[in-house]
Formats: structure tokens, sequence, C-alpha cells
């Protein structure tokens, strides 16, 4: 994993549709910190992640990754450096966890070992089973253990803790703190306390 | 993009993949034509190569618009557009996926279907061969399709009426080629048909990458 020195947002400013989200938000993560997104439904926690991974582009204001000497404004390179868990888990229903963790290892050149990281979150017994007979604590699960596969110095979480029971809540938290550890971002939107160390950052309610 | 041509190819292989709908629906059209037109062989026989044409496009079409959007709604396009792969080889190694999982079979059928239309041995392989070379534009145009209808509620409606008319190429080459050899002529429409396909296939990721990052950002 190469270590980034830190993510930097200045002066961002967000419009969906025809609603400004947020205006001039400015804040920044070294690495091995983690932030907490907090707010309302609607204060554009999302919209702000989807910002940060480059899907979408900012009315005004400027995103910039520092890794080592190196600034990365492009969006698409700093895209190569982010590790994203969405709403959705991306768990094909045809497909085991064992195939759709094997994957996106190769699609992310990963030589992660898939059997341990199944282990790690608690699904070696369903390993083969498909997908669509997966509970959503265990499709987020999934979701967590291709996040680690991924290899990625920067994570990106929406609502991680979401339909986890306590012992996925816990498993969780203790990711983010081995991110964390290695020098790796990590800004989760959470409504609940992820259970460990981070700084916050309170959106707005909609205007 | 090897990955993903390999998952797009298992999914469209399990259970629930649209690859073997294709082929069905090809032969339910094939087999529906000749009990609604007739058994007369040489009415048939002239057909042939439109109808079976017509029904292979329809068929490749029924499944496109899973394309891209069975990604988008599982939350997978998003983690394929951070991957290390470009957006122009994710829609690539997709549109030789759909072609292997449907273009191809749909050809490897067609010459039983031109037996059934009465069509006459040389006839049945320019069919073959035209369905060969033209199946992958309508897997490349198709992907354009799907690719601009993926925001769209209910966007495999209007994914054929957005992708027909650019097929129109295909399917009148590919039933010409066939149809020429029917009337002993010359046959120069297997040249553009192969033209028409190379241009579409290669110029298609592109246009369909385009779309898919206007979506996502949508």
């Amino acid at each position: 994993m190469s270590t980034v020195a830190s993510l930097g947002v200045e002066r961002l400013t967000c419009i969906r549709g025809q609603r400004v989200l947020f205006r001039d938000l400015s804040f920044r993560v070294a690495g091995g910190q983690i932030l907490s997104l907090e707010g309302p439904n609607g204060a554009g926690k999302t919209s702000l992640l989807r910002l940060l991974a480059g899907f979408l582009v900012p009315a005004a204001g400027r995103i910039a990754l520092t890794a080592g000497a190196a600034t990365i404004d492009d969006a698409e390179e700093r895209g190569r450096l982010i590790g994203w868990l969405g709403h959705h888990d991306a768990a094909k229903p045809q497909l085991t966890p064992l195939e759709v963790l094997a994957f996106f290892a190769g699609l992310y050149r990963s030589d992660a070992k898939i059997a341990d990281a199944l282990a790690a979150v608690g699904l070696a017994a369903v390993a083969s089973l498909p997908c669509q007979y997966l509970s959503a604590g265990q499709k987020k699960r999934l979701a967590l253990a291709r996040l680690k596969i991924s290899n990625r110095p920067v994570w990106l979480l929406d609502e991680p803790l979401a339909s986890l029971d306590a012992g996925g809540k816990r498993l969780a938290a203790e990711f983010l703190d081995a991110h964390a550890l290695f020098g790796g971002i990590a800004i989760a939107a959470t409504h609940e306390p992820l259970g460990i160390a981070c700084e916050r950052l309170v959106l707005g309610a909609p205007a | 993009m090897i990955p993903l041509f390999l998952r797009d190819i298992r999914l469209a292989s399990r259970a629930g993949g649209s690859a073997a709908l294709a082929l069905a629906f090809f032969a339910a059209v094939a087999t529906l034509v000749p009990l609604g037109v007739g058994a007369d062989l040489r009415l048939l026989a002239r057909i042939a190569a439109g109808v079976l044409w017509v029904a292979a496009v329809l068929a490749a079409l029924l499944s496109l618009d899973r394309l891209f959007q069975a990604d988008f709604d599982d939350g997978s396009l998003d983690l394929l557009a951070l991957s290390p792969l470009s957006l122009e080889s994710i829609a690539a190694a997709k549109i030789a996926a759909h072609w292997l999982t449907t273009g191809l079979p749909l050809t490897l059928l067609s010459p039983l279907l031109g037996l059934m239309f009465g069509l006459p041995p040389r006839a049945i392989a320019v069919l073959g061969l035209s369905l060969l070379v033209g199946t992958p534009s309508v897997s490349a145009l198709g992907a354009i399709g799907a690719a601009l209808t993926l925001a769209v509620r209910r966007g495999g409606l209007i994914l054929p009426l957005l992708v027909l008319p650019l097929l129109s190429p295909a399917v009148i080459f590919g039933a010409g080629a066939v149809q020429a050899v029917l009337d002993g002529l010359s046959n120069g429409a297997l040249l553009f048909l192969a033209a028409f396909s190379v241009a579409a296939t290669l110029l298609s990721p592109f246009a369909a990458a385009a779309a898919v990052r206007l979506n996502l950002a949508g």
C-alpha cells in the first residue's frame, strides 16, 4: 500500500439538481486519520463521498490528494487510490463470496489471500454459497472484506455499519483502526458512532 | 480486462443469466414465422435471411439492457470505475463477453434454422458467415444504447428504439449477402458488413464509456 500523506478539500461546493447541498466546505484529513462524516438525511454525505471518489464533479472548489511529494488533482488518477464501500454491496446474486472476492482481487491487482479475508469477516462457512442466499449483514461483511483486499490507501465508506450486528460493527471498527494504524485515510458517512477514535465533520441541515 | 470478461461470461452462463434466453428467443421466432407464412419452401427460402437476421438482432438486444444495468444497480459499476481499468476497456470487455455469450451461440444455431427454412447449403454457409461477421456490431452498438439508458427507469424498453436504427446497415448487408447467393450474384455485401462491424466494434467502447461516465455522475 502506497502511503498517502493527506487528503485536502478546499472551498468545495456541491449542487445537486437546483439545490446547494453545501458551500465552501474545507477540511483536511491526514494519513492515519479517520473522519466520521455526520449530518441529517439529505445533508450531502453521500454526495461528498461521490465527489471525493471522482464520480461527481464539484460546482466549485478543489480536492487534492497528496501522495509522497506529488499532489494528485486528476479525478481518475485519484480514483486509483480509493477503496469504496457504497450503499450497495456489489454482491452478484449468482456468484459465491469466494468468486466475488477473487474477481475484485484480480481486477484491483491485489495479491491478498481470499480465504483469509473471508475468514476474517466470518464468512468462511458460506464462502461457496451464492450471494443471493446471504443476509444483508453478511453482504456488508463481504463488502468489508472486499474493501480490505482492495489495498487502497484512502477508504470512502457510506454507512459502513448499516445492517451489521454487534460483532460486525466491532469488526468494522477493527478494520478502520488497522487501516489508520498503517497510515491509511478513512472517511465514513455514518449515523452511529464508529466505535473508534476519530475526527468528526458535521454537514448542515439541507437549506 | 480478462477478469471482467471471464466474470461476465460466468454471470451469463449461470441461472438468471440471459445467454440461454436469447438463444431460445431466436429459435422461437424462427419457428413461428414458418407457422405463420405457411409451408411454402420456396417462399420461406426467399425470406429466410431477412427473418433470421432480424430475429438474431432482436434476440441479442433482449439481453443487452442488463449489460451495464445490473452492475449499476448493485454498485459494481462504481467499483469497476475505481479499478485500474479505464471505462473504455470495461466497455470493451463487456461487449466481448456479450458477443461470446449471445452473438456466437446465435451464429452457431443459425445453420439449423436455415435448414428449416429450406436454404441451400451455400446460402446457409453465407448466412452463418454473415452472422459471425455482423453480430459483433450488434453487441457493440447495443452497448452504447445500454450505457445511455442506464439511469432511465425501464430503459430496456427505449433501448431497442435507440439501437435498431443504428443496426439497419448490419441487417441490410447481412441479409443481402445471403440473398446474393440465392440470386447467383457476386457478393460484396459481406465486405460492407465486415467494414461496418469493425468500425462499430472499434468506436463503440469510447461512446459507451462516455455515456457510463455521464450516468455515474447523475
